[in-house]
């Protein structure tokens, strides 16, 4: 059987570069494997992110007109063969997991070896590229089955990746394997909402299906598998009552994987949902079921302070730094439910500057846990004066959480406000200043702990390595100089939102 | 007044219903972990009848082009595609269970023992100790 | 092992492929574990070599895709590998494509098999 092909004989790069984003870790993880050396496997991993940075910031160059990619693998056109599509918004999350991949690296040579034990070094940073390959898989595929394979890859190596955090505290091991079962039901209940779309429609591609939907929205079928795909997804992404694994998740996970988890696991889960919500089942079907009001705008509220008012009371800095995130997707989804494109604007941007700043603070934890053997408060009592570089990064992380201006954290949580006043929620913009506040109260806690309660009257400094510090003062420099700078991020996620709500 | 019709002619969408309730049944309600993970296995089973059945055309034979590439429009085909997906969500469901049950073996191994409700006395006495978590050189596993 | 390798080269077209082969090639050496030792099978296939198997099965896959990119077409698109026609091409791209995938099989399953069997087992019969 032979297909009709265009056959341009000319090699061009620019061409294979959706395929190249996910082929550079994707080959790595073997390649580590096969030479299974441990330095060599940290410098693959290191070259891979970096590689994909360029790869990825290329894309968001080459999209930032609004244009739009198209890559056929195999040559199978769409609807039948799968493709790739890249647009402003995947090209942004593109970015930021390859940025976090890249910033991480560094750090973990320190981090890992300090963790993990010598002989598991090399299925270790394995494992970790399968998990950015399959992070990037799900951001740039344009097939909705293709989406649950990478989700299924990024899943697994996640949960292997928490579970070697067993090697300091034997918790992770009960801890991943809840995260195994509550992400398997959600990744199961994702894939009926797939099923129910294929058996109305009979195609996987996201624009066909999307263009066949149109107008069945009042088919039941439609509605349960928009159901199933928000609970499926919702799970994966820790939306309020459905975040339990998460917070045990990553305080006892390794560090490193911590920090990278942190930053774009969830992310790329709000970016599926958004994807589903606005690509696939448009924001006028969002407005008939009115699914965004009665539903997504309570969880995001009840996350925003009561996950606030629990992390204030962690005795854990991890525990504290996961219960704080899960009050962060509340701001997201509440940007994305205020329902214009102001509101997707904040919520894009607070995706990118959350996953800078958690990333950060993530890394701060970790070199606690190497320094003072742990990362437990009363661990960190008086670190401020023995670890002072390390800390006053984690004081930089802690205004960006809080949203102080000048950091990134301001910009957000300043657009945010403004798209719920412009839209006439003036309420949200109160409930949005009184979440900030409680995190004035936990954030305030931990800079106590780590300049006001010297427990054991040290002075002698004993900092974090030099990696490790290299890799934390990038990640807190970013979140002041997107801060600062403001008009990369913003022009972007105002194209994302642009093209996302008129598609 | 019953619709009988409706009832027989989803009976596929009952079946996947009952087999889908009973595994979420047992992942929520059993503490043992590998019934956890037996649960688990027919919640997934259950989407993958599902696919299968959304697949079957009736009267439909094997899709499977003739040699000669004679294609008869008329005989009526099954459409291979959801079973195509199916394979490759049953390889990602073998993966997850053999993931789960690794992590049973070294959960074993640590805790001493599989059931919920004992391993959560031994964490909740290990959260309350605010003991600092040993790092793997002194807790000596290798 | 030959019925594997059988099962291999005519999955093109007859029922068969690379999962199927894998599987069978594992089999072989997973019955020789069981029956003899698992230091005997070691000795035949040690653990190390079947880390690099796994992790050969999938760069020859990848590879596979890799080459037509060279031959300016996209990713996977086996019709590039053939100079003579696009079928052709096809042929071998699915060849080379499930030796890939059974060397990574058999190397999945015997590492499974290695890491469960190895174990020493904590629960002695008794509490059975």
């Amino acid at each position: 059987m032979s297909l009709p092909i265009s056959h341009s004989d000319s090699f061009s790069l620019v061409e294979q570069l959706p395929i190249l984003q996910i082929l550079v870790p994707f080959v790595s993880a073997p390649l580590i494997v096969f030479i299974g050396n441990r330095t060599i496997a940290w410098w693959i991993t290191f070259l891979a992110s970096l590689i994909s940075l360029l790869i990825s910031i290329n894309l968001l160059l080459l999209v930032n007109d609004g244009s739009i990619i198209s890559y056929h693998i195999g040559g199978w056109a769409p609807p039948i063969g799968i493709e790739y599509r890249v647009d402003a918004l995947n090209a942004f999350v593109l970015v930021l997991i390859a940025l976090i991949s890249t910033i991480v690296a560094p750090y973990a040579y320190k981090s890992v070896g300090n963790e993990i034990p010598k002989e598991h070094h090399t299925l270790f940073y394995a494992a970790y590229l399968l998990c950015v390959t399959g992070l990037m898989g799900v951001v740039i595929t344009g097939d909705v089955f293709n989406v649950f394979v990478f989700l299924e890859i990024s899943s697994l190596a996640s949960y292997v990746l928490i579970s070697l955090g067993s090697h300091r505290d034997k918790r992770a091991l009960t801890s991943a394997f809840n995260y195994l079962i509550i992400g398997t039901i959600g990744a199961t209940f994702f894939v009926i909402g797939i099923g129910l779309l294929y058996m109305v429609t009979g195609t996987l591609n996201m624009i066909d299906m999307a263009g066949l939907l149109e107008g069945k929205s009042s088919s039941s079928t439609v509605r349960s598998a928009f159901a199933f795909i928000i609970v499926g997804v919702g799970l994966k992404l820790a939306i309020y009552p459905l975040h339990i694994w998460l917070p045990k998740a990553y305080t006892f996970a390794p560090s490193f994987i911590t920090a990278f988890l942190a930053a774009t696991a969830t992310k790329v889960a709000i970016y599926i949902l958004l994807r589903f919500m606005f690509t696939i089942f448009r924001p006028s079907f969002l407005e008939e079921l009115n699914v965004l009001n009665f539903v997504i705008l309570p969880l995001s509220i009840a996350a925003m302070i009561i996950a606030s008012l629990i992390a204030i009371f962690q005795k854990d800095f991890k525990g504290l730094l996961a219960y704080s995130s899960i009050a962060q997707v509340g701001y997201i989804l509440l940007g994305i439910s205020i329902m214009s494109e102001s509101g997707l604007t904040a919520a894009i941007i607070h995706l990118f500057n959350h996953g800078i700043t958690k990333v950060a603070l993530f890394m701060v934890a970790g070199a606690y846990v190497i320094k003072r053997g742990g990362s437990l408060l009363t661990n960190l009592q008086g670190a401020g004066f023995t670890m002072p570089w390390t800390s006053a990064a984690a004081v930089v992380g802690c205004l960006s959480l809080i949203g102080v201006p000048g950091t990134a954290g301001f910009i957000s949580k300043w657009i945010l406000v403004e798209a719920a006043i412009e839209n006439g929620k003036w309420p949200l913009a109160i409930v949005i200043i009184f979440s900030s506040l409680l995190a004035v109260v936990y954030c305030g806690r931990v800079i106590e702990t780590l300049y006001f309660k010297n427990g054991n009257d040290e002075t002698i400094v004993n900092e974090s390595p030099l990696t490790m510090l290299i890799s934390i003062w990038i990640a807190s420099l970013a979140c002041i100089y997107f801060g600062l700078s403001t008009d990369i991020t913003i022009s972007v996620s105002d194209l994302a939102a642009k093209m996302l709500y008129l598609k | 007044m019953i619709n009988w019709e409706f009832i027989i002619g989803h009976l596929n969408y009952w079946f996947f219903i009952v087999l889908m309730m009973t595994g979420l049944y047992i992942v929520i309600a059993k503490g043992n972990l590998v019934k956890k993970v037996v649960g688990l296995n027919i919640f997934q089973t259950s989407v993958f009848m599902f696919y299968i059945s959304i697949g079957k055309v009736i009267g439909g034979t094997a899709p499977i082009f003739p040699v000669d590439m004679k294609i008869d429009n008329n005989i009526v085909y099954s459409n291979p595609l959801p079973h195509v997906l199916i394979l490759t969500a049953i390889v990602v469901g073998v993966a997850t269970t053999s993931l789960a049950l690794a992590l049973i073996v070294r959960i074993r191994e640590e805790y001493g023992t599989i059931e919920e409700d004992e391993i959560f006395i031994i964490e909740h006495e290990l959260d309350s100790s605010n003991k600092t978590p040993n790092t793997y050189k002194e807790n000596g596993h290798f | 092992m030959l019925f594997a390798f059988y099962v291999q080269f005519h999955g093109d077209y007859s029922p068969g492929g690379g999962f199927q082969a894998g599987v069978i090639m594992a089999v072989g050496i997973i019955i020789y574990g069981i029956v003899f030792d698992m230091e005997h099978a070691k000795k035949v296939l040690p653990p190390w070599f079947v880390h690099k198997m796994l992790a050969f099965g999938v760069l020859l896959y990848t590879f596979t895709g890799v080459i037509s990119f060279f031959r300016g077409q996209n990713f996977l698109d086996y019709s590039a590998l053939s100079r003579h026609s696009p079928t052709h091409g096809q042929h071998y791209g699915i060849l080379i494509i499930e030796l890939g995938v059974g060397i990574t099989v058999s190397g999945v399953m015997i590492a499974i098999f290695y890491a469960f069997a190895s174990r020493t087992s904590e629960i002695n019969d008794a509490e059975w």
